[in-house]
């Protein structure tokens, strides 16, 4: 480790450190460190069940981690507030709202009734220009029930933007969308990211996504061994098991077939994904300069 | 000729409109099944009364269609002689203003209430077995409490329409609440809302047309609290008249009542659709995917 934590969290956007969450007996995430830098697209995989969705929660500010530290801009995460976007699956939009409303909305909430007042004109061309980054302004007056999915999940996006949020988290964004689509959607997001310079926490089941959008590659997975070794009583949790910085690549999807990027994919696939290749905590790929684990006496222990 | 009849017997068995599971009633037939029962309804009514009537013009209780004009148009044209006001109106106004007071009331309470209970778990820990508590007691049970209460005022007859349908209706209002995706709530926050713009811009907007659908259900229960209560303390309304000239046996007014009554409650439900259709589009989708 190079840096101090301090250092690290400071300049850091999305900060997490020891964090634990178990639900009951369960203990599904298990000493998990992560510094996220401002304008990175750092995407997270893992097998399904291995808690993708709980660390989400946790930086969303929906639950509160077990112990541990969860910050965002230096600050340590409360409820879900306006620093963090979010887009989700489905129900992002709101359905007795239209396509400028549902953009417009946060704005609106934000400054409350009687700050609306006069603002309109503002909000309108400040709405405006988010539905045409999205590429929507013919459909400003639809209802979500009247767009596609691909349309639905771009006007999410329009939505969260508007709010500038530090970081946008987005849960399986493109997981109902058909594959066409899907990749459409990649692609617009990289070239959203690159003009908005943001920083995007996006989460997936698909590798190959993950893989494709990402400019950082995290792997969560509960396949590992440490020193506290096999037995019943052991109750490991998932932890970052693979952490590397990608190459950014022009928008083309056509990378999808080269060489380096199944072999990278096959790579991490072995390493997050297979219940029977078990890595030592300490012989973990975490490349990605930012990467940390502290990691206990306990699971460092030698032995079996 | 022959020919043309069988083929005309193959298409119908290929394609029933009435029989089967794959009846297809076209527009024109689908109007006319609908009228059946009702003509078969009235036409049952009017050759029983013709019968009655021919064998004993004095018969009281299948009265004659013109009979029951007459009645109508005397209720109609009469002046109480109490009041001065004309009967049939006064008795449909002073029923509609009662069933409206109360109704009003009873969704503006099922809208607070509904609408807290869904959103804020304190405020539903408080209120909520207390409010499936109240939906159970029988309205019409506590009816003489109310009398003794309320006198027999006006107060009477909308507090026992607000008593039987305000709880129910709130507790469907907190169910839609409970129902929305909680994902809505968490955007809202991270839209900036306060927690009074959560509750009044994001859950409010949703859980309306539900209440609305819950008034239009509650509507018959409310008539029939209307009703009840008029009977025992009225001097006038709908459900009063009915009750008076039952003494009589008096089915010529009885039944253009009777049909009035459903035609007031089939036009309310009628309007609160067609607003429905018209205000929440949106509603229809969501509710169906
Ligand atoms: N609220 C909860 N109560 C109990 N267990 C939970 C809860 N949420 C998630 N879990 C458990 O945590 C594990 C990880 O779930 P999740 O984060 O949804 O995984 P993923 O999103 O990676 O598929 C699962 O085994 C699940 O059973």
């Amino acid at each position: 480790m190079i840096k101090t934590a301090d250092e690290l969290r400071r300049a850091s956007v999305l900060f997490l450190k020891d964090v634990y969450k178990a639900y009951g007996p369960k203990v599904v995430l298990d000493n998990v460190d992560l510094a996220v830098r401002g304008g990175e697209l750092c995407s997270l995989v893992g097998p399904s069940g291995c808690g993708k969705s709980t660390l989400f929660r946790l930086v969303l500010g929906e639950e509160r981690p077990t112990s541990g530290e969860v910050s965002v801009g230096g600050k340590p995460v409360g409820f879900p507030s306006v620093d963090r976007g979010i887009v989700y699956q489905q129900y992002s939009l709101y359905p007795f709202l239209t396509v400028f409303d549902n953009v417009v909305f946060g704005r609106r909430l934000g400054h409350g009734i009687l700050g609306s007042l006069g603002k309109s004109r503002e909000f309108h061309d400040e709405a405006m220009f988010y539905i045409e980054a999205v590429k929507l302004a013919e459909h400003k007056d639809k209802f979500p029930h009247e767009l596609s999915g691909g349309m639905q999940q771009r006007v999410a996006l329009a939505q969260a933007l508007i709010m500038k949020p530090k970081i946008l988290l987005m849960d399986e964004p493109f997981g109902a969308l058909d594959p066409g689509v899907r990749e459409h959607l990649q692609v617009f997001l990289l070239e959203l990211w690159e003009r908005f310079e943001m920083t995007i926490f996006f989460v997936t089941h698909d590798l190959e996504e993950a893989v494709y959008v990402g400019t950082r590659i995290l792997v969560l997975s509960q396949f590992y061994s440490d020193g506290r070794g096999n037995g019943a009583e052991v109750k490991r949790g998932s932890k970052i098991v693979f952490d590397r910085q990608l190459p950014r690549r022009a928008g083309a999807t056509a990378v999808k077939d080269r060489a380096e990027f199944r072999a990278l994919i096959q790579e991490i696939r072995q390493a997050g994904f297979d219940p029977h290749h078990l890595q030592h905590v300490t012989k973990f790929d975490l490349e990605h300069p930012d990467s940390f684990h502290d990691l206990t006496d306990e699971e460092l222990k030698k032995g079996e | 000729m022959r020919e043309k009849l069988m083929n005309f017997w193959e298409r119908r068995r290929r394609n029933p409109c009435f029989w089967g599971l794959h009846a297809g009633p076209g527009r024109y037939l689908n109007w006319f099944l609908a009228l059946v029962p009702f003509a078969v309804l009235v036409s049952v009514y009017l050759i029983a009364s013709d019968i009655r009537l021919k064998e004993n013009p004095d018969y009281k209780y299948l009265p004659s269609v013109m009979k029951m004009a007459e009645a109508v148009k005397e209720l109609v044209a009469t002046e109480d002689l109490r009041t001065g006001h004309y009967i049939l109106l006064q008795d449909t106004l002073s029923s509609l203003r009662r069933l409206g007071m109360g109704m009003a009331l009873a969704a503006l309470s099922a809208l607070f209430l509904g609408l807290n209970q869904g959103c804020f778990p304190g405020f539903r820990a408080l209120l909520l077995p207390f409010t499936k508590f109240l939906s159970i007691v029988p309205p019409l049970a506590i009816l003489p409490i109310l009398l003794v209460a309320f006198g027999v005022h006006e107060t009477v007859k909308v507090v026992l329409i607000f008593i039987g349908t305000a709880w129910v209706m709130s507790l469907d209002v907190h169910l839609a609440a409970c129902k929305l995706p909680k994902e809505h709530i968490t955007k809202a926050l991270t839209l900036g809302a306060s927690p009074l713009g959560v509750v009044y811009r994001v859950v409010f907007p949703q859980v309306m047309p539900r209440l609305i659908e819950s008034v239009r259900l509650s509507l018959g229960p409310a008539w029939l609290f209307l009703l009840a209560a008029e009977a025992f303390a009225a001097s006038e309304g709908l459900g009063y008249r009915i009750y008076l000239v039952r003494r009589y046996q008096a089915m010529d007014v009885i039944i253009p009542y009777v049909l009035l009554i459903t035609f007031l409650g089939f036009a309310a439900d009628w309007l609160l659709r067609t607003y429905m259709r018209w205000k929440y589009p949106w509603y229809f989708v969501v509710r169906e995917s």
